[in-house]
């Protein structure tokens, strides 16, 4: 058992022995280090003024992340190397990213900029990046500035971010990993009282232990969401689980029948697997949240915690996702939409939590699109999730699993359009109606501030209808309009 | 063209002015060492204010308020209603119906009740919660619709008439009509409303204060604390963002902070969350607009009837001056035989609407905008023929409210070069092709003028003073009235200061904005914020020089042509001293190094009243040519090129201008498509954090965007080097994204006039499309 938090700021080894259980990283840094770089924008992870990046070693290399600080808690950075706007100035030298940020006027009133400093230091860091504008926005989704409208910003990125990396951080990375290495440990932390704590087990064991005498704790995987029960709502949590650091809840594992992950597998460590399953999941997965939610947030939560909104549940249930559940004393998978069973409720009992997904690759024979409507492209939550996996015998749809967001209180399978499309034909478009028209009983959507209830289900009917064009690949031009400026773009480059 | 003699092209050649120089502060921003007011080092002891409110009414008499667990909540203080306010209970601009906390009714969704001052924010916030209010409820008055059937008005209704709109109706050859709404905005500036007051001996007050407008902090806070203005002192050194939204918006808090420092003793801030921030503090306004238009065959406009219906909220705020903006915009470039064009201020149990960024004027054009695409698809003609077919020239050239276009020419030229290096007829072609081919995605194209009128309508805010000191080292202290919210003012005033001096840009000292180095100051805003104290700087800089070149003159026995200042030196003949001991002789010799500039706008007459006179100095041109795509079946769209000419006169800095072009446009790129304001039946505002409303991201910059400055003669108008204003203009290059949108919708239905609402969301394209779908079938 440790009773401390350990990472690493500026070379040197933090350890803290007073770590609150819903105090955050941005506050630590603001309020008690007096270190003022860093800004607080909006306090939900949505703007990115807080970005700071965490190094870790990730299959085995020393890896930048950015993260919202302001919704990270301060404990989940045991481990890590914090890197803040303040770090990156050595021998009074700019680093490249700051110079060229000033070069090209990459600012205006200046407050923003911390934080987009900070994830260009990030994409600076990264390998295997293609030079591109697309790479860039995509870095950059996370990050809001109201002056320049981005263009000196993005062209500082172009001619900063995709050099080898040559600064401080390459130079002192071997003795970077060597402290990572001894901050490492398989102990379980614990910080506080019975009453108030925060902690993070290091073994399932552990987690079940633990969770089993305190099951009113809460349960914090990547605190996207859990960030802002405590800078919004203002909830007291005097019991907090980070489930970061349990051995082996973050795996990855591809087979030729899909993909096995465990419940803190983020977004970012799944993207590529997820790609592989499918083109549209990857474009999917690139626009859920941010570079920074990507990088903390983990699929396991997304489902969890039963947003109503949540963009991933909808395609993982299309695709006829599994979920696995543990406790103290059980053990039990059940089909991923059988988890959401009304709103804000989820089939999860006292002291069970989530391990794990597997996500069933589709079959030579199936069809997969999903797609999300939103008023922005990047960074914004679906005003309608459609998902669609058809399996399709000699132009024949014998099955379809239809999974729809925001139609309902929870994510929703469409019963009805499942089975009046059974037998449809992919060229007679006349025998997709009745399936479109059952979408009209299957759900019965609300109005709210992203759309309202007349606009999802027009929308929602266009894109089974969508889906069924596509598949049916008649449609000589795109139908889609991203990626038709993405092919323009391919053209033009 | 042929270019008049400019004078200030045949003076020596300049060093810093109308160079693309960094922002001052660029450095301090890219390492995080810019401070910001929540980053300045806190007095010990200082304490936190969060305002409290009544979290679920609009409109109500309250009935009760209990506050004793608030009290008694971890950490706190003191708590603050009106009755605790020694001075008056208002933090207007002017017309007194803004209560800094509730005085017995709650008027809209989000007012301020009390405030909670604690010893850390966390414990205020967390304390706020705690309060019990009850309210009677009054069905609150909320929409367009609902104040004109209420008759409920902040203002009176006010118009320009020109001929007889009636007449000229009759005379049309053909008389189109609508309605459409035109959205809000919220200003989002990435730093949030702050301020920290700081208590000084004998009852003074510091007040470091997030604000555009520091005198007007400095008069409330001292109005709301009932002592003299002399007592107060408002600074500022920068914004993280302003737009409008710190120009009366910055009162209310720098108010409470001050009101908690008055009675705790101790400093105090108070730094809004950001949710508190959306739902307390007005906002863009939101129209209806009615327009009726009657033009001849060819599509040339013979009358115009335009009602503008302005949702203001529940106080005058800048209403005033905004629906005004409106107005004198309504034309943007085109030229109305008879017109009459109306403005109704009405008024609404919500937030109170205020100054953003082009002050008005954006929705004025963005109507005019949308008669000419109307007239376009009605005559079948292209919308730029019809755009061009409207502009002022030389006989017709006198705007609605009696101002002539002197420079129509500029407008011509600007709009011609546009038209070409966008490529704007094959483009056209293109488009036609695509969409002739495309079933589900359809294109649209559109190149759009813009024509802002320079100069504030309130005649008395056009002025301005500077302060600024020559010390005996050769340094110079800068300082002026304007304030630094991003838009590089202070740079670019640095810049013409040293130009004066000789020196170079590190001798010049930027300082914070101050109410008690220059008082009585106007708000920095309607782009004026250069003409104005830039000028102002010179003036107080060339008056300490002249009073050098004087002393010189006198020693060295010799004429002023033989005086140079350059370099940090100064060259006597040939003789070259240090500007230091120049300065350092002249000190000896007891002469005044220090000098309060001041500067007003020549040739402004505007009456209001008698609606007579020229209201603006001048006018700053742009166009913009934009190529969207849209999905008819979901409503999905894309902005696939944007092409900007823009003219700011000669640049004083152009690196800085072209930041200013780019980041206008896609504000005004998301005013029109991405960010909708929406408030629920109730009247509460439901899009109040950046998770719900989507300001652009840098995804949705067009990847091919050309923006150019207007390469001209400069201002006609003797402005600080014959430059132009670039703060408000460039929102409205915008108009071109949802014009295209318009003619992409457009080109399902040839003949019909979609009715898109802006902001074009998804959900308003699929309404528009689904409208023309409609019709389409039935006719």
């Amino acid at each position: 058992m440790r009773d401390t938090i350990r990472f690493i700021k500026g070379g040197e080894i933090v350890e803290l022995h007073d770590v609150g259980p819903t105090e955050t990283l941005l506050d630590y840094l603001r309020l008690r280090r007096k270190e003022t770089g860093t800004k607080e924008g909006c306090g939900e992870g949505d703007c990115g003024a807080c970005t700071v990046a965490l190094g870790r070693v990730i299959d085995g290399k020393l890896t930048y992340q950015p993260v919202n600080s302001c919704i990270q808690l301060l404990g989940m950075v045991d481990g890590a190397e914090l890197v803040t706007v303040e770090d990156l100035v050595q021998d009074k030298r700019l680093h490249p990213v700051q110079q060229t940020m000033m070069d090209l006027h990459g600012s205006q009133c200046g407050f923003c900029t911390p934080g987009f400093i900070m994830t260009l230091f990030t994409l600076y860091h990264a390998e295997g990046e293609a030079k591109s504008r697309k790479t860039v926005t995509e870095w950059l989704a996370g990050n809001l500035c109201r002056c320049t409208g981005y263009r000196p910003i993005v062209d500082a990125a172009l001619e900063a971010c995709f050099n080898v990396a040559d600064d401080a951080f390459t130079w002192r990375s071997n003795e970077t990993r060597e402290q990572l290495k001894k901050l490492a440990d398989s102990r379980d932390i614990f910080l506080g009282t019975s009453e108030r704590f925060f902690s993070s087990p290091a073994s399932l064991d552990g987690l079940a232990a633990l969770y089993g005498q305190h099951p009113d704790a809460t349960l914090v995987s990547g605190a996207t969401d859990v960030g802002l029960w405590i800078t919004k709502h203002l909830r007291d949590l005097p019991k907090t689980i980070w489930l970061g650091r349990i051995e082996g809840l973050d795996r990855v594992e591809e087979s030729e029948s899909g993909i096995l992950m465990g419940a803190t597998a983020t977004f970012a460590a799944t993207e590529a697997a997820m790609t592989r399953i499918s083109p549209d999941l990857g474009e999917l997965w690139k626009r859920i949240g941010s570079k920074q939610v990507r990088a903390s947030g983990t699929v396991g939560g997304n489902i969890a915690n039963g947003s109503p909104i949540g963009d991933s549940p909808p395609a993982l249930i299309a695709l006829g996702a599994t979920l696995e559940l543990q406790s103290a004393d059980t053990d039990r998978a059940l089909a991923l939409e059988d988890f959401f069973i009304d709103y804000g409720k989820q089939d999860r009992l006292p002291g069970e939590f989530v391990t794990g997904l597997f996500v069933p690759r589709p079959s030579a024979n199936q069809v997969f699109h999903c797609y999300k409507i939103s008023k922005r492209f990047d960074q914004d939550i679906s005003s309608v999730m459609a998902a669609f996996r058809f399996t399709i015998v000699d132009g024949r749809i014998i099955d379809a699993r239809i999974a729809y967001g925001g139609m309902a209180g929870t994510p929703k399978r469409a019963s009805g359009a499942e089975a009046a499309l059974k037998g449809a034909i992919l060229e007679d478009a006349s025998t997709w109606a009745a399936a479109i028209d059952a979408l009209n009983t299957d759900f019965t959507p609300l109005t709210d501030m992203r759309a309202s209830a007349e606009y999802r289900m027009e929308t929602a009917r266009a894109l089974l209808a969508k889906a069924l064009m596509e598949t049916d690949g008649t449609a000589a031009e795109s139908v889609r309009v991203l990626a038709k400026r993405e092919a323009d773009h391919d053209r033009a480059a | 063209m042929t270019a008049p003699l400019d004078q200030s092209k045949v003076t020596a050649p300049l060093k810093h002015v109308r160079k693309p120089l960094a922002h001052d502060s660029a450095e301090m921003h890219v390492t995080g060492t810019a401070p910001y007011i929540d980053d300045l080092t806190e007095a010990v002891g200082t304490l936190h204010v969060v305002p409290g409110w009544a979290r679920s009414a609009v409109r109500g008499k309250i009935s009760s308020i209990d506050l004793t667990d608030v009290s008694a909540s971890d950490g706190v203080v003191a708590v603050l209603t009106s009755d605790d306010i020694p001075g008056t209970n208002d933090c207007s601009s002017g017309f007194g119906d803004d209560p800094v906390l509730a005085d017995g009714e709650i008027l809209f969704y989000g007012q301020v009740v009390f405030a909670v001052v604690a010893e850390t924010r966390d414990q205020a916030r967390k304390a706020t919660l705690k309060a019990r209010i009850e309210v009677a409820p009054i069905p609150p008055i909320l929409t367009q619709e609902d104040a004109e059937a209420a008759e409920t008005m902040v203002l009176p209704d006010y118009q320009f008439r020109r001929g007889s709109p009636e007449t000229g109706m009759t005379a049309a050859e053909e008389v189109l009509s609508g309605s459409f709404r035109i959205g809000g905005q919220e200003h989002f500036y990435l730093e949030g409303q702050i301020a920290m007051a700081v208590p000084q001996e004998a009852g003074g007050m510091l007040v470091h204060t997030s604000t555009q407008h520091p005198t007007e902090v400095q008069h409330t806070v001292a109005k709301v604390l009932g002592v003299p203005d002399a007592l107060v002192t408002a600074e500022v050194r920068r914004m993280g963002g302003g737009f409008g939204g710190k120009e009366s918006q910055a009162n209310q808090w720098a108010s409470l902070a001050a009101l908690a420092a008055h009675a705790t003793g101790r400093a105090c801030k108070v730094r809004l969350d950001r949710d508190d921030d959306m739902i307390m503090t007005g906002k863009r306004h939101d129209f209806r607009v009615d327009w009726t238009v009657g033009h001849d065959g060819t599509g040339k406009i013979r009358a115009v009837d335009m009602e503008f219906l302005a949702r203001c909220g529940y106080s005058v705020d800048l209403s005033l001056g905004v629906n005004d903006r409106t107005l004198f915009h309504a034309d943007s470039s085109y030229f109305y035989p008879d017109a009459a064009i109306r403005s109704r201020r009405l008024k609404t149990d919500t937030c109170s609407n205020t100054a953003f960024r082009g002050f008005g004027g954006p929705q004025g054009m963005l109507a005019a905008e949308r008669m000419i695409d109307a007239i376009a698809i009605k005559t079948g003609r292209d919308p730029l023929d019809i755009r061009k077919l409207n502009f002022y020239d030389g006989e017709r050239n006198i705007t609605p409210y009696g101002m002539p276009v002197e420079e129509y020419a500029v407008m011509h030229d600007l709009i011609a070069q546009l038209e070409e290096t966008s490529d704007y007829w094959s483009r056209r072609d293109d488009v036609r092709d695509f969409n002739a081919v495309n079933a589900v995605l359809k294109k649209g194209l559109a190149l759009t003028p813009v024509k802002f009128g320079i100069s504030f309508t309130l005649k008395h805010l056009n002025q301005a003073g500077a302060l600024v000191h020559l010390y005996t080292d050769g340094s110079v202290h800068l300082n002026h009235g304007g304030t630094e919210m991003g838009q590089g003012l202070y740079q670019k005033v640095a810049q013409v200061v040293a130009e004066e001096f000789g020196v170079t840009l590190e001798k010049v000292r930027i300082t914070a904005t101050n109410t008690s180095k220059v008082p009585n100051t106007g708000p920095t805003a309607a782009s004026s914020g250069t003409d104005l104290n830039a000028m102002a700087a010179k003036l107080a800089a060339q008056e300490i020089k002249g009073r050098l070149i004087s002393f010189l003159c006198e020693q060295h026995q010799c004429g002023p042509e033989a005086i140079h200042f350059g370099d940090n030196k100064v060259l006597i003949g040939d003789q070259s001293f240090t500007l230091a001991e120049v300065a350092k002789q002249a000190h000896m010799a007891r002469i005044q190094m220090s000098h309060a500039g001041f500067y007003a706008t020549p040739g402004i007459t505007w009456d209001r009243e008698s609606v007579t006179g020229r209201p603006f100095y001048y006018f700053a041109f742009g166009g913009a040519c934009a190529e969207v795509t849209i999905d008819t079946m979901t409503g999905e769209m894309t902005v696939d090129r944007v092409d900007i000419l823009h003219d700011v006169g000669h640049s004083l800095n152009p690196a800085i201008d072209l930041g200013q072009i780019e980041g206008g446009f896609v504000q005004g790129m998301g005013w029109l498509t991405t960010e909708e304001l929406v408030w629920d039946e109730k009247g509460r505002l439901r899009t109040h954090a950046p998770s719900t409303y989507k300001i652009p991201t840098a995804s949705d910059i067009p990847e091919e965007f050309n923006v150019s400055l207007y390469d001209g003669n400069g201002n006609p108008q003797e402005t600080v080097y014959r430059s132009k204003a670039v703060g408000e203009p460039p929102v409205m290059l915008a108009n071109a994204v949802f014009c295209a949108i318009n003619d992409a919708v457009a080109s399902i239905a040839p003949g019909q006039i979609p009715n898109l609402d802006a902001p074009a969301t998804p959900e308003a394209i699929m309404k528009a499309v689904r409208g023309l779908r409609s019709r389409k079938v039935s006719s």
